[in-house]
């Protein structure tokens, strides 16, 4: 069964702007919680060009990095929400603007 | 059909990623968000990549996002946020500058670079996804002997980040009374 008849240009592009409005969105966002999700934005465009590219080259490579960037972006997750977990404690309602320091 | 699933994956994809960075409401952003990984996991399908498609679904969309929703809850952060403060003058407008200058090299390069994969040998072997191994198979039997390494080392991350963030959000015994009342 081959369903991928696409060109992988059209996986790049999508993968492209999904990427650019990540990226816009941690820049423009200051809620921290919104700023991890526009990082899982960002990862997830990369996946798609990982497994795009692996399918047009016929490789299991390219699903193989994307399996080990989800388990990465699970514990970046995890550390990420629980700093943001310690720092609310301190300061309820903390933005990205609070956080300069990195003392408490 | 190929191209009807693509589409659809697109705008779906597309329309989360808006939905995230313009959403007022953490819980709607966190729901688009999910929007979004199901786009992906669609695209994967499309590759045949079924297993990777239902890791995306179970991993990423059920656990990943269901972390943040309890966050959210926790911290009580769910009310809408007001975006018409902008805290850094001209912060917004350098921000769409930035993103679609990011767009457009990267619109450029995947246009540079459409034949530069034209020359390369398809994998063959073991690797290679038309073999006749089914998808899961071939998968699980070349991580577990070429990437048998590397997950080793995804065992050991993954057990540093437990235990991260169990002591990043313990409280200490003599540390009860700084916190704010009513914080429990």
């Amino acid at each position: 069964m081959e369903l991928a008849e696409i060109s992988t240009g059209w996986y790049l592009l999508l993968s492209a702007a999904v990427f650019a409005i990540g990226a816009v969105g941690l820049l423009v966002r200051r809620n921290p919680l919104i700023m991890f999700m526009c990082v899982e934005l960002m990862l997830n465009a990369v996946n798609v060009t990982f497994v795009a590219l692996g399918g047009s080259l016929n490789d299991l490579g390219g699903q193989l990095a994307v399996f080990f960037v989800l388990v990465v972006a699970a514990t970046e997750v995890v550390i990420g929400l629980a700093l943001v977990v310690a720092i609310n404690r301190r300061r309820a309602g903390a933005t990205a603007d609070d956080m300069s320091l990195l003392k408490g | 059909m190929a191209e009807a699933v693509f589409a659809v994956a697109a705008v779906l994809m597309l329309a989360g990623a808006v939905g995230v960075v313009a959403s007022r409401n953490p819980v709607h952003a966190a729901l688009f968000l999910v929007q979004t990984l199901v786009g992906v996991a669609l695209l994967f399908l499309l590759h045949d990549a079924h297993f990777l498609a239902a890791v995306q679904v179970v991993v990423y969309a059920g656990a990943i996002v269901i972390l943040f929703l309890f966050v959210i809850m926790l911290l009580g952060v769910d009310k809408a946020e007001d975006l018409h403060i902008e805290p850094i003058m001209g912060q917004r407008p350098l921000a769409a500058v930035v993103g679609a200058a990011l767009a457009a090299v990267l619109g450029t390069v995947i246009f540079t670079g459409a034949d530069a994969l034209s020359g390369v040998v398809r994998t063959s072997g073991e690797r290679a996804l038309d073999s006749d191994a089914t998808d899961i198979e071939r998968f699980g039997r070349v991580l577990f002997s070429e990437f048998a390494f590397a997950v080793e080392i995804t065992a050991a991350l993954l057990t540093i980040a437990v235990v991260g963030a169990v002591v990043l959000t313990r409280r200490l015994a003599g540390a009860r009374s700084q916190a704010p009342a009513g914080a429990d």
